[in-house]
């Protein structure tokens, strides 16, 4: 197993309030890695400045070996990485099909072409695609009118189309009912597996966390506050401290579990 | 759901409001039909915008027209005249004219307002070989530059207005002059011409400043200031309507015509001088129209006539309108037909008595001698008026024939 | 010396009238997030009912001021009505749409403001008790030019007091910054924006009051601010009420001491400053980056389908239509039909920028860059017309590749106004350079070669060029390049995390755009015979957006039967007095009744019997 995501001392701070502050993990192929910690703990910065949404003020991101500092999300997708969001992104006007040929068109480097339809281009790869993730039923239905649970599914799969080995997944699970998030979860560690493919995620459902990451790195004001399997995650006396907070009632601790808040996309 | 019946409901009142509105309008200027036997001549004008100055000369045509109707029309015919909107487009000029030619087969079209409309109907009759009389335009390009067969102009052009004020100018003491115009077609040719005319008789004066305001975007008290700062002893003016009023305004309190002596373009026009009411300016040397004074037997059976049908006073607009129907109804008289080759050649040396003087129609460049009023702009019961005012016949300031011979493409 | 601090405060002076305009512009984008056209119109109705006011009451300073008061009050409530009665029946729609009404009702004050006032331009009263003027270093100032400099800065420490220190402001400030946060928080949106387009209304109306002793009234005066007031509102940040103020006084003090330095290009300067800023700052001065704009929630559910047999059907019988008319129609129909295709072309090329979520405001600089491309090589090069015709969609695309490479940094509301800047600069460049362009005199005696000077001719050649173009831009939204400019509208996001370079693509459908639109532009100039600068100016920008929006923003033959419906309209209600009355009712009926245009309800009513 080799290192696809290795993140050294990583800085960033918005005005005077510092959102990250010396992080340093590293993610491994064929591993789900998941970043949890409460709300401002900086995790959606992190993971904005590995997809290369943001620039980090100092420190260093790999992705397989590259140093992709300051690197724009089109050119982190094209070392193979795929990536989900919080809020799920699809084009809204296309067909759950055309959304991953899509996909596949800008990995095949064809968006430019005026030559000839789109029609059965890609076609037979997506719709593989689309059976792996189990949605190939819905194929020609739009993506607007779709049901979230699916949306989730789609995006999962255009993440997939240009054959990453690292994918991002920003809260995965987020607005599913408990069992669907489990079964996506398990879908995921299924081709995640397979497919050799390293994941990071956050989450803030800890039954998903807990039943589904490999590893589990944990963010508190920015900095990194612990790392390690699931077990030795929940073991921690740190993180508990973190989550449920000095003499704090514990019933706003937990809530702080489960998501509220759709701000921090 | 309540809300969407509401909704529905406006929609409905709305959509029945507007088959009204449309039913109304239909009716109510649908213009009169003669069943018998007439004579269809296009009328093409800008009635959409700048109605200020297009109403007035619409009225003056149709009174014209109703006079030559209630005296048996022309060659036992009745007029009819179709009359049509060009929204000051000149694209949508072209579109009328082609419909105006080719559908309601009409014999001739007079007609616009805008220079650049006039040329967009005066190239269009020079390709589909129809007669064109440009009433109002007052772009020289009509008759000259881009003048042809086809195109006949009646109103006096920015280089004949030009010529009656720079001939006043001339006589003037004042050595430094400056010029404010509006920075389009109109405006450029006003002051080219007057610069040319006066250099010509008074070589010794000098030009310290131009100033070319957007139209009607006058920027009065920048401009104003800008102007004062080159210190002219007389200042030369084009600008007009809304922009006259606030270059007046601006310069009476910034004590700027104090010490110049102002010569203006076509502010003695009723359209222009009117709306300043009180704050009209005095002892300026303009063109214009003083129909208050003009004591003429014609003249004042036509004033009588109109305020009697319109219940207003005729603007320059109503005399040009009122000619220009008169110059359809000498020329199908004397053609004695509607062909256009012989219409041509009737409109070539037409000459007929109109309400301000006799009017020709010249054969070398096509346009006509109607002329124009000079005076001195003077205050009288808080209003702008006209005074010590003369008809300046248009035949006395034109170019020499040779010089017209150049300017128009033979 | 006094000169200049004279000319100074002129500028500071002509800035005011402006700000006050450009506030109520500001606040209500900032906060409703509509570009309400009808703004200028509101600036009209404030010197109209000003002057009649002030006419009425008695005279005196006091009943001056109350007059103006009471004048910029009426206005308000007059927003108020459109409020109330059609924009909050829009906010769900697009942004577009809300343009089209507020454009309709532009129209209708037009006609309405004819009637009720009359046509004759109005010379203002005099402010009592500030008729004279001030001596400074031998320079004489109005006074009332020192009145509305010290106006414009009451303004905006009342608004600033207003917006910070009242509950309402922060209400209004936190629909500005965060429209969706602000509802979830229980905030009563209906209430809160009928209050801001209340008060930017009023100040609408109090700009056109204020200038009453500068100017006067006229009907030209709506379209003349309107214009500047949104120069103003982009370059200061929208939303930003001190930015407004910053960016008045810079377009003050340009248009101030530009008469001196550049008295012909005054047209040129404002929009050029613009342009500048907005190439520096792309959200202006004082703006903030807006939030990503969900335009995905206009297209919900519709995917394009190629056309299914029975479409294609209908489209063969079309053509054979179009082939066949000229044996049954007479020449007129010919000229209206051609006239008809090459809006068509052009709108369908607006159309698929639209596509790739580009909406500009600027679509005539390239319909019109094509005529004067093709018109200045006739008029200047004696060009035969198949070669200019040729070159004018070439140079158009040149020109779009440079205006483009500008606007797509920008996206939304900045995109479209930065199009409009860059369409009045080609238009100013066109009016005031006469010696080349021949200026509002436009060119002439542009006509067709021989063998396609016959009407029947023109009309088949003009036929071929635009169904071929029609149907080339249709097949370049199914090719992948259009699939990639649809992915660009639906979600910028997701584009650019799947590997695919936005700008570059829209910058590319930008110039392909406008090589259509160009090449419609050529051929229009030879069937008109010749070209004037209204054929790029706003007016025309929108005719083509109208065309676009008639037809349905969701079907592809929208445009045609947009441009079909549009122009035929145009051509029966103009023969009407009060057409612009008429229009602009329809305009707003079509909007609320018809929001998915004539092509999509068509569709929306008979899309089952079309499909295979």
């Amino acid at each position: 197993m080799a290192d696809i995501l290795e993140v050294h001392h990583l800085y960033k701070a918005f005005g005077g309030v510092k959102a990250v502050v010396d992080v340093s993990f590293n993610l491994k192929d064929g591993q789900l890695l998941a970043m949890i910690g409460p709300n401002g703990a900086g995790k959606s910065t992190c993971f904005n400045l590995i997809n290369g949404q943001l620039r980090p003020d100092h420190g260093d991101i790999f992705i397989m070996g590259k140093n992709v500092n300051g690197s724009k999300p089109r050119d982190v997708w094209n070392l193979g990485v795929g990536r989900t969001f919080q809020i799920t992104s699809t084009f809204a006007s296309m067909s759950v099909l055309e959304n991953v040929q899509m996909a596949q068109l800008s990995y095949y480097k064809r968006t430019k072409s005026l030559l000839q339809k789109v029609g059965r281009l890609y076609v037979d790869e997506s719709m593989a695609l689309l059976k792996l993730l189990g949605i190939e039923d819905q194929a020609e239905r739009a993506c607007g009118v779709l049901a979230y649970g699916d949306l989730k599914r789609v995006e999962l799969a255009v993440a997939l189309a240009n054959k990453p080995k690292l994918l991002l997944m920003d809260e995965p699970t987020a607005g599913m009912g408990p069992s669907e998030a489990q079964n996506l979860m398990e879908l995921t560690k299924d081709i995640v597996h397979t497919q050799n493919i390293g994941v990071l995620f956050t989450e803030h459902d800890m039954a998903v966390v807990f039943n589904h990451a490999d590893r589990i790195i944990v963010l508190n004001r920015g900095e990194l506050a612990a790392e390690g399997t699931p077990d030795e995650v929940q073991a921690n006396e740190k993180v508990k401290e973190i989550y449920l907070g000095h003499g704090e009632p514990a019933g706003i601790g937990k809530k702080e579990l489960i998501p509220a808040d759709s701000k921090e996309a | 759901m309540k809300n969407t019946k509401i909704v529905r409901s406006a929609i409905w009142a709305l959509l029945l409001l507007l088959i009204a509105g449309i039913l109304i309008f239909w009716f109510s200027f649908k213009p009169d039909v003669f069943t018998g036997n007439t004579i269809k001549i296009g009328e093409i004008q800008t009635y959409s915008k700048l109605t200020v100055f297009t109403f007035p000369y619409r009225n003056g045509w149709q009174l014209a027209l109703e006079e030559i109707n209630n005296a048996g029309g022309v060659n036992g015919k009745k007029i009819e005249v179709i009359s049509r909107d060009d929204q000051g487009k000149p694209g949508e000029a072209v579109k009328v004219a082609e419909e105006l030619f080719s559908k309601d087969k009409v014999v001739l079209m007079f007609g616009s307002f805008l220079s650049n409309v006039g040329l967009a109907v005066t190239d269009f009759a020079k390709r589909n070989k129809i007669l064109y009389i440009a009433a109002e335009p007052l772009s020289d390009a009509v008759v000259w530059a881009k003048g042809n067969r086809y195109t006949f102009r009646l109103r006096p052009s920015t280089y004949m207005q030009a010529a009656m004020l720079a001939e006043g100018a001339a006589k003037m003491p004042a050595k430094r002059w400056a010029t404010i115009a509006p920075n389009y077609a109109y405006g450029k040719d006003a002051v080219a011409s007057f610069k040319k005319i006066l250099k010509a008789k008074r070589p010794d004066v000098k030009f310290v400043a131009e100033q070319w305001p957007a139209l009607f975007k006058i920027n009065a008290g920048a401009e104003i200031q800008a102007l004062a700062d080159a210190k002219p002893e007389a200042v030369y003016n084009v600008t007009f309507a809304s922009d006259l009023a606030k270059f007046v305004r601006e310069g009476k309190l910034r004590g700027f015509f104090k010490n110049v002596s102002m010569v203006s373009l076509l502010t003695g026009e009723p359209e222009y001088l009117d709306p300043l009411k009180a704050e009209a300016p005095e002892g300026w040397l303009v063109t214009g129209y003083p129909w208050y004074d003009i004591k003429t037997p014609a003249h004042s059976k036509f004033v009588e006539a109109y305020q009697k049908k319109f219940d207003d006073y005729p603007r320059t607009g109503s005399i040009v309108g009122y000619n220009a129907m008169y110059t359809v109804y000498h020329v199908l008289k004397k053609a004695g037909s509607t062909d256009t080759e012989k219409l041509v050649e009737a409109m070539e040396g037409l000459s007929f008595d109109s309400i301000v003087g006799p009017v020709t129609y010249r054969k070398i460049d096509h346009q006509s001698t109607m002329g124009a009023y000079v005076g001195k702009t003077a205050l009288k019961d808080g209003k702008g008026v006209m005074v010590a005012w003369r008809y300046a016949d248009g035949k006395d300031y034109l170019p020499s024939d040779a010089e017209v011979m150049k300017l128009r493409p033979q | 010396m006094g000169f200049y601090l004279v000319q100074f405060l002129t500028g500071l002076s002509d800035a005011s009238a402006l700000f006050l305009v450009a506030c109520g512009l500001s606040l209500i984008f900032g906060v409703l997030r509509i570009v309400n056209l009808a703004h200028g119109s509101f600036y009209m109705l404030g010197a109209y009912i000003a002057f009649s006011l002030i006419a009425y009451l008695p005279q005196g300073a006091f009943f001056f001021w109350t007059g103006i008061l009471l004048a910029a009050l009426i206005v308000g409530l007059v927003g108020v009505i459109l409020e109330v009665f059609l924009l909050r029946r829009l906010y769900s729609a697009p942004e577009l749409f809300i343009l089209f009404a507020t454009f309709g009702v532009v129209l209708m004050v037009q006609d309405l403001s004819r009637w009720l006032f009359g046509a004759e331009d109005i010379l203002g009263q005099m402010a009592p008790g500030l008729e004279g003027s001030i001596d400074i270093m031998g320079t004489l100032l109005p006074q009332y030019d020192i009145a509305l400099i010290v106006i414009a800065p009451l303004i905006l420490v009342g608004l600033w007091l207003l917006l910070n220190r009242t509950r309402w402001g922060i209400l209004v400030r936190a629909a500005t910054e965060d429209r969706e946060m602000s509802s979830a928080l229980g905030v009563n949106q209906t209430w809160l924006f009928t209050t801001v387009f209340f008060l930017g209304s009023c100040l609408a109306g109090l700009g056109g009051a204020v200038q009453l002793p500068k100017g006067g009234a006229n009907l030209l005066m709506d379209l003349n601010m309107i214009a500047a007031a949104f120069v103003i509102v982009v370059v200061g940040g929208m939303g930003s009420i001190p930015g407004a103020y910053l960016a008045s006084v810079i377009i003050g003090q340009l248009n101030s001491f530009g008469v001196l330095i550049f008295p012909q290009s005054t047209l040129f300067l404002m929009f050029l400053a613009m342009a500048v800023v907005l190439t520096i700052r792309p959200h202006g001065l004082f703006g903030e980056i807006e939030a990503e704009e969900h335009a995905a929630a206009q297209t919900a559910g519709t995917v394009l389908k190629p056309a299914s047999k029975k479409v294609r059907l209908l489209g063969l019988i079309l053509l054979i239509l179009i082939f066949v008319l000229p044996v049954f129609v007479g020449q007129f129909t010919l000229v209206l039909m051609t006239e008809i295709a090459l809006f068509a072309l052009v709108s369908m090329s607006l159309y698929f920028l639209m596509t790739g979520g580009m909406v500009t405001f600027g679509h005539a600089a390239f319909f019109g860059g094509g005529a004067y491309s093709a018109a200045l090589l006739v008029h200047h090069l004696q060009t035969p017309m198949e070669l200019a015709i040729f070159f004018a969609p070439l140079a158009v695309g040149l020109l779009a590749l440079i205006i483009g490479w500008f606007c797509v940094r920008l996206s939304g509301v900045y995109f479209a106004i930065l199009t409009l800047a860059f369409a009045q600069i080609c238009w100013s460049v066109v009016f005031q350079w006469a010696e080349f362009t021949g200026g509002d005199d436009g060119l002439l005696t542009i006509w067709p070669s021989k063998w396609a000077s016959e009407k029947i001719v023109f009309y088949y050649l003009t036929m071929v060029l635009c169904i071929g173009g029609i149907l080339l831009l249709r097949f370049f939204i199914f090719t992948p390049f259009g699939y990639t400019m649809r992915a660009c509208r639906d979600s910028a996001l997701r584009v650019d995390s799947i590997g695919i370079n936005l700008r570059r693509h829209q910058w590319l459908a930008f110039a392909i755009a406008g090589v259509f639109a160009g090449l419609a532009g050529g051929v229009y100039v030879f069937s008109k015979g010749s070209v004037f600068p209204d054929e790029m100016a706003i007016p025309r920008s929108f005719d083509f957006l109208f065309m676009v929006l008639l037809g349905g923003v969701e079907t592809l033959f929208g445009p045609v039967a947009g441009s079909a419906a549009y122009t035929w309209l145009h051509d029966k209600i103009a023969r009407f007095d009060f057409w612009q009355l008429a229009i602009g009712c329809i305009f707003i009926f079509l909007v609320v009744a018809f929001p998915r245009g004539i092509a999509g309800s068509v569709h929306n009513r008979f899309g089952k019997f079309f499909e295979d």
